[in-house]
């Protein structure tokens, strides 16, 4: 368990509720759900995952913190933005499933073999290196995120996809010499060094 | 022409529901002078569309003609139908109300004998019926309609059918040639009794009122079980006329959501409650999908009665949406129940749709400054001078409540008059 998670149940000790509400983005919307299930029943992923986000809610309010933390739930969301046109309070579930997502991984809590986490963390190191998202590059790595022989039935199966999105521009087969970036690769990566201390710093204010 | 005798010691009641009759009553047998104006051909609003009452299972057509009774007998109240009050300017002790009077195109020999109704082919959609039937262009409104006289349908006029009427009529009761006309009225108080009105099913995109021919309202479904009703009183499917065993009801459809209304519409739950006695008396199960059950008040044993009734269950969820199965016609009803979380698709043969009630005030009519909450009813407070609100005008109301808040608006509005007659000597 990681040191920022011990911090954080000393601090917080019993109140899961709170401690979301402090450092999950939107968490202080939880506490206005009215349990009518109207999300869990109108969202497309519903029927596939462990807990819908009328039951994450619940959770939270009943201090189920590991449970929570380290469920597969919020890394299946897709965005898809269902649940918060439909919400009768107009809670910003999406916004909240990727805070509690976000907050479980910074704790080291996040389920380690998720796939979506994977992929973001893919994303994010893709993202580090150029500061642009090399498609390509990320999609390889991808395909052979489960070792070599899968990697190579993932890419036979969405060749299609990758023909697609080539046919569209959007993949550049020379990028695997290199890719493109932004101009100030080192500009960037001090700037997000920076936005890294800054949030580093609010959450040990936190506390 | 209307004639009307008005000053500023008259009270303006505007809307003749079972609040505004209230009102308009109350002040009359106090000795006040009273107009009342109401927009349907007949007063007695929403109520006359109601089965039975809850809590008592009586029936409303009781206490109606009662009121009409009194009304009929109390010469201090003059009623005009078919008229609106289309703008109000003044203050306190004078007010200055343009009213729009439509013509009826029967006058007041009429003696409701229907022979005009026998003798016209044409119909129209039956808004008394939330357009489950038709009536023909002749009509007397509902059977116990009161002022007692026939109405002809505007879109009649210029029509043979529009002469049979008046050629079948020996009273020399119908008058094709009335027009519309405007009246100015000087009082000294207004009671708006404006009432309510249904949220619009087809705004609930996900119920599929729009959709699915057996996803109905809260209303219409008072209105099948009345035996003078559409169906006879019998719960029939729309999509082929069966009837319905197996019932669901949606609590809090269009109220309590962002996305709609925003309020709870308050009688809903006692509303559903009272109907699932209507299917429970046609040997037809109910099932109440709700996120909580709010029987206001003492009506808690109400509650519990029903909840001992095998024949009716009750599932804490708001139902996600609905999608209909093509062969049986059957609405299916999707969702998660809150206690265990557990997924349903289930089928009902039919659906019954709680909806909220909103406020049918056009708020435009009112003079400024009028206090108006965030859910378009009027807000009773100092600020409003001579301007007060009884029933559904002011909030989401049962009859009890509303004829409460309209006896307090009498009283009110007696005040201000009184303030009047002592000021003028
Ligand atoms: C499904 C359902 C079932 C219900 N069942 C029950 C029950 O069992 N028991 C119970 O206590 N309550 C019940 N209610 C609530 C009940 O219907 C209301 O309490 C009652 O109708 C309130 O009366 P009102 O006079 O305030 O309003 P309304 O009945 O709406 O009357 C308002 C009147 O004003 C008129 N009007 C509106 N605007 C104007 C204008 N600009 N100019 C002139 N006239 C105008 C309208 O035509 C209408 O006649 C039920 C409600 C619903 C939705
Ligand atoms: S739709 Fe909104 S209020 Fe309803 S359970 Fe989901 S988050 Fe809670
Ligand atoms: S945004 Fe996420 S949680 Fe919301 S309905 Fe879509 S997949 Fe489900
Ligand atoms: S208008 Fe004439 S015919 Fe029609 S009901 Fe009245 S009296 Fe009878
Ligand atoms: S009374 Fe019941 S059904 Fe109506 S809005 Fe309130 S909770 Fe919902």
């Amino acid at each position: 368990m990681s040191n920022l998670n011990n911090q954080m149940v000393n601090k917080y000790r019993n109140d899961f509720l709170k401690e979301v509400e402090a450092n999950v983005e939107e968490g202080d919307w939880v506490k206005m759900c009215m349990q009518c299930g109207v999300c869990a029943g109108s969202c497309p992923m519903g029927p596939y995952w462990d807990h819908p986000p009328q039951e994450i809610f619940m959770m939270i309010r009943a201090g189920k913190r590991e449970e929570v933390l380290s469920s597969t739930s919020m890394w299946m969301c897709t965005s898809c933005y269902n649940c918060i046109a439909r919400c009768p309070r107009e809670l910003p579930i999406t916004h909240i499933m990727h805070g509690l997502a976000h907050y479980g991984k910074r704790l080291g809590i996040a389920p380690k073999n998720q796939p979506t986490l994977k992929f973001s963390q893919k994303f994010w190191e893709n993202l580090m290196t150029n500061g642009r998202v090399n498609e390509l590059k990320l999609g390889i790595t991808l395909y052979f995120i489960d070792g070599f022989v899968q990697g190579i039935k993932n890419a036979l199966a969405a060749s299609g996809i990758g023909l697609g999105m080539f046919k569209a521009k959007r993949l550049d087969p020379m990028e695997i010499l290199g890719g493109h970036s932004v101009k100030d690769k080192s500009g960037l990566k001090a700037m997000i060094k920076k936005a890294q201390e800054i949030e580093e710093a609010r959450i040990s204010g936190n506390q | 022409m209307t004639d009307v005798v008005a000053t500023n010691e008259t009270i303006l009641v505007v809307g003749g529901g079972v609040s505004g009759m209230t009102t308009a009553l109350e002040a009359a047998e106090a000795g006040k002078q009273v107009i009342l104006v109401e927009k349907r051909p007949y007063v007695g609003g929403r109520i006359t569309q109601l089965y039975k009452y809850f809590p008592k299972l009586c029936f409303p057509t009781c206490g109606l003609e009662i009121n009409q009774r009194r009304t009929k007998q109390n010469p201090n109240v003059t009623v005009l139908t078919m008229a609106e009050v289309t703008s109000l300017t003044g203050s306190e002790g004078n007010y200055s109300a343009t009213v729009k009077i439509s013509p009826r195109y029967v006058n007041e020999n009429c003696t409701a004998c229907g022979a005009c109704e026998d003798a016209v082919e044409a119909e129209f959609d039956n808004e008394y019926n939330y357009g489950l039937d038709k009536h023909k262009g002749a009509y007397r409104p509902h059977r116990m309609a009161y002022p007692e006289r026939y109405v002809i349908d505007p879109a009649m006029i210029g029509t043979a059918d529009a002469d049979k009427a008046k050629a079948a009529c020996k009273f020399d009761a119908i008058n094709l040639e009335m027009q519309e006309e405007t009246v100015e009225l000087k009082v000294g108080a207004v009671v708006y009794a404006t009432g309510w009105r249904p949220y619009d099913a087809n705004k609930i995109q996900p119920y599929g009122y729009d959709r699915y021919k057996n996803v109905i309202t809260s209303v219409e479904f008072e209105r099948m079980n009345d035996p003078m009703g559409p169906t006879g009183g019998k719960i029939l499917r729309p999509s082929d006329g069966k009837e319905a065993k197996d019932i669901a009801f949606i609590q809090c459809a269009g109220s309590r959501d962002r996305n709609y209304l925003k309020h709870c519409s308050r009688i809903c739950c006692m509303a559903t409650l009272k109907q699932t006695t209507y299917a429970t008396d046609a040997d037809a199960k109910s099932t109440v999908y709700y996120i909580d059950i709010r029987a206001i008040d003492r009506f808690e044993d109400f509650y519990q009665k029903v909840q001992k009734d095998e024949n009716v269950k009750f599932i804490k969820s708001k139902v996600a949406n609905i999608t209909e199965d093509r062969e049986t016609g059957n609405p299916i009803l999707n969702g998660v129940d809150t206690e265990g979380y557990n997924r349903y698709a289930t089928p009902h043969e039919l659906v019954v749709l709680a909806v909220g009630m909103e406020p049918s005030l056009d708020a435009s009519t009112l003079p400024e400054g009028i206090s108006i909450n965030e859910h378009g009813f009027i807000e009773n407070d100092g600020t409003n001078g001579g301007i007060f609100a009884a029933g559904c005008a002011s909030d989401a109301l049962d009859v009890n409540r509303a004829v409460q808040s309209a006896t307090a608006c009498a009283l009110k509005a007696i005040q201000v008059v009184n303030r009047v007659a002592g000021s003028e000597g």
